[in-house]
């Protein structure tokens, strides 16, 4: 049986402290959870370093252990807490091997999370980082993706944003794209939507939709396939894109992009236009499978 | 090494930095260069005595600068033609022609680039000294340290214990916003309550001297020098003329031998700068 997310990660870190003798930084690590779980049970001489809790220093002291060569890992609890963690990351990390040849590679680990948890720490926030050179930025919800990754980071020097989402450490399973040609729609999925447009597909199949999946895991840069952009020509309706950001975060720039490159009418399905609240009934929640499949049949009828 | 020579030593970085700057002030106006500058002349006796200090230990620290920093780069032995180079915009600068006068780099002496965010090398110089655990030094000005996670930074050192040195180069100004204007604190009490060992001076080379010369690198430590900018914050003019010149100090109390040591060096760095304007 294959290992649920949360041991992968687990795994991947232990190996990248004992055998690469790394660094890895940020908050509260070795207090309640030990962060989800993902983190396994060390400390500072084994190269687990508690950051204070002054975020955007903290993207700074992370950029200077990058730039000594230590590959350092930094776990940004939730990824509202990227407005203040990017700013030294995006501007000195990204920008320093253009600038002087010297590059700062490192891991960051940014864990969305949504579901009562208001206004700023819920959803997905890599749009702000998306948008800047110098960054590489994925995905994973998977441990075969999420070892993917690791093992792309360790043959570069370059800054990588892991967005990972809190709901997918406890899972084990893996997912497989659908592509045909001559479907009537794509679902292409990013994050915890991923989960919810497999189990969409499931219930649009049966009411006779006929539905691929293209599951989107390298954001940045983004590398569509032939064979992805050969299916999205001959779809009957394009692309259905579903994140748990905003419409006008990384969604519309990627589907832009996918666009350009098919000439087909790619549909986007994010969060809603408005600020979350903490209770349930004024919250603001990806699209769910649901939602999903009546939006398909919205674009199909 | 016994004061006289400390102080011709000092001078001759010193000298170089001054007639450095005035070139590219000379450039500036003749708009050669035409992008902003930031010049450190009026101030080059913070990094000079630093770095003779630091020479005279044999020490070499990683170092992390910001704006008006080219006097750092000179003072640690950067290669003066690529520093030429850079603001010409040549690509054998040294910053490949990127930095421009505000993001000097240096692989040869370990001197780390600036983004353009005051205070941001005082993060990422500790995390560079923490992952190292080499000495470390933190160029920053009195305004830099007013940004919150400068504090923050400061506090971190402290807790861990790093061997690095805060350098303020205290001119008094933000732009021309005098810190009286900006803050009823001293740097030197922050940082002592961080417990950071912490000293107030002048830009005179003796007291610096006498300052930093013991239990450099041991702990963190932080010197609010107090010093002044000769030309405006960035481009070519001055703010006024009334402004104490360290540099022609020196020179008097060194007499015939530091006008000597000037002079020569003045000339050096004309040549310098005319035959690399010429291949433009």
């Amino acid at each position: 049986m294959e290992k649920k997310l949360r041991e992968t990660i687990k795994e991947i870190t232990f190996n990248h402290l004992k055998k690469h003798k790394s660094q890895v930084f940020g908050q509260n690590l070795t207090a309640v959870g030990w962060v989800a779980g993902t983190l396994p049970k060390l400390y500072e001489k084994d190269g687990v370093i508690e950051l204070p809790m002054a975020d955007v220093a903290g993207g700074g002291i992370v950029t200077g252990a990058a730039l000594t060569g230590k590959r350092p890992i930094y776990i940004i609890r939730y990824q509202g807490y990227n407005w203040f963690n990017c700013i030294f990351i995006i501007n000195y990390a990204c920008k320093s091997k253009e600038l002087w040849k010297i590059s700062a590679p490192m891991f960051i680990r940014g864990i969305s999370s949504e579901g009562s948890i208001g206004p700023v720490a819920g959803s997905s926030h890599i749009s702000m980082f998306y948008k800047m050179p110098g960054i590489k930025i994925f995905s994973p919800m998977t441990s075969k993706e999420y070892k993917k990754v690791y093992y792309e980071f360790m043959q570069n020097n370059d800054v990588f944003y892991v967005s990972e989402h809190r709901k997918s450490y406890e899972y084990s399973i893996e997912f497989k794209n659908i592509i045909k040609k001559k479907l009537d729609i794509i679902l292409m999925p990013i994050s915890i939507t991923r989960f919810a447009a497999e189990k969409a597909i499931l219930h649009l199949n049966k009411l006779g939709v006929k539905v691929g999946i293209i599951h989107l895991i390298n954001l940045k840069p983004l590398k569509l396939k032939k064979n992805w952009i050969e299916a999205i020509k001959t779809s009957k309706y394009g692309v259905l894109m579903t994140d748990n950001d905003y419409n006008d975060g990384i969604l519309r720039t990627i589907a832009h992009k996918i666009n350009e490159k098919t000439d087909k009418k790619i549909h986007v399905m994010g969060l809603e236009q408005k600020t979350a609240g903490h209770h349930s009934k004024v919250d603001n929640l990806p699209p769910n499978a649901s939602k999903i499949i009546k939006k398909v049949l919205q674009i199909t009828k | 090494m016994n004061i006289k020579k400390f102080q011709i030593q000092t001078l001759k970085k010193a000298s170089l930095c001054r007639h450095f700057e005035n070139e590219v002030f000379k450039r500036t106006q003749n708009k050669t260069i035409k992008f902003p500058v930031y010049l450190s002349a009026g101030q080059e006796y913070v990094s000079a005595s630093i770095a003779q200090i630091i020479q005279n230990h044999r020490i070499k620290p990683l170092l992390f600068g910001q704006h008006r920093g080219h006097s750092i780069y000179l003072s640690f032995g950067g290669n003066v033609k690529k520093l030429v180079d850079e603001l010409l915009g040549k690509k054998t600068g040294c910053s490949y022609g990127m930095g421009g006068s505000l993001s000097i780099h240096s692989k040869e002496i370990k001197m780390f680039g600036h983004d353009g965010f005051m205070g941001s090398n005082a993060c990422i110089g500790a995390g560079a000294c923490f992952s190292s655990k080499k000495p470390t030094i933190v160029f920053i000005g009195d305004a830099a340290v007013e940004e919150d996670y400068v504090l923050a930074s400061l506090s971190w050192v402290a807790k861990k214990d790093l061997p690095i040195l805060f350098v303020v180069e205290d001119n008094n100004l933000a732009i021309l916003t005098k810190k009286t204007d900006r803050r009823d604190w001293n740097i030197l009490d922050v940082a002592k309550s961080f417990k950071i060992k912490s000293f107030e001076t002048k830009d005179n080379p003796k007291e610096i001297l006498k300052t930093l010369s013991k239990n450099i690198f041991k702990g963190p430590q932080l010197i609010n020098i107090h010093t002044n900018r000769l030309y405006w914050h960035s481009g070519a003019g001055k703010d006024g003329d009334k402004v104490f010149d360290r540099l022609k100090n020196e020179i008097k109390i060194l007499g015939r031998t530091g006008q000597l040591i000037d002079d020569k060096i003045k000339k050096s760095v004309e040549k310098l700068w005319k035959k690399n304007s010429e291949k433009l």
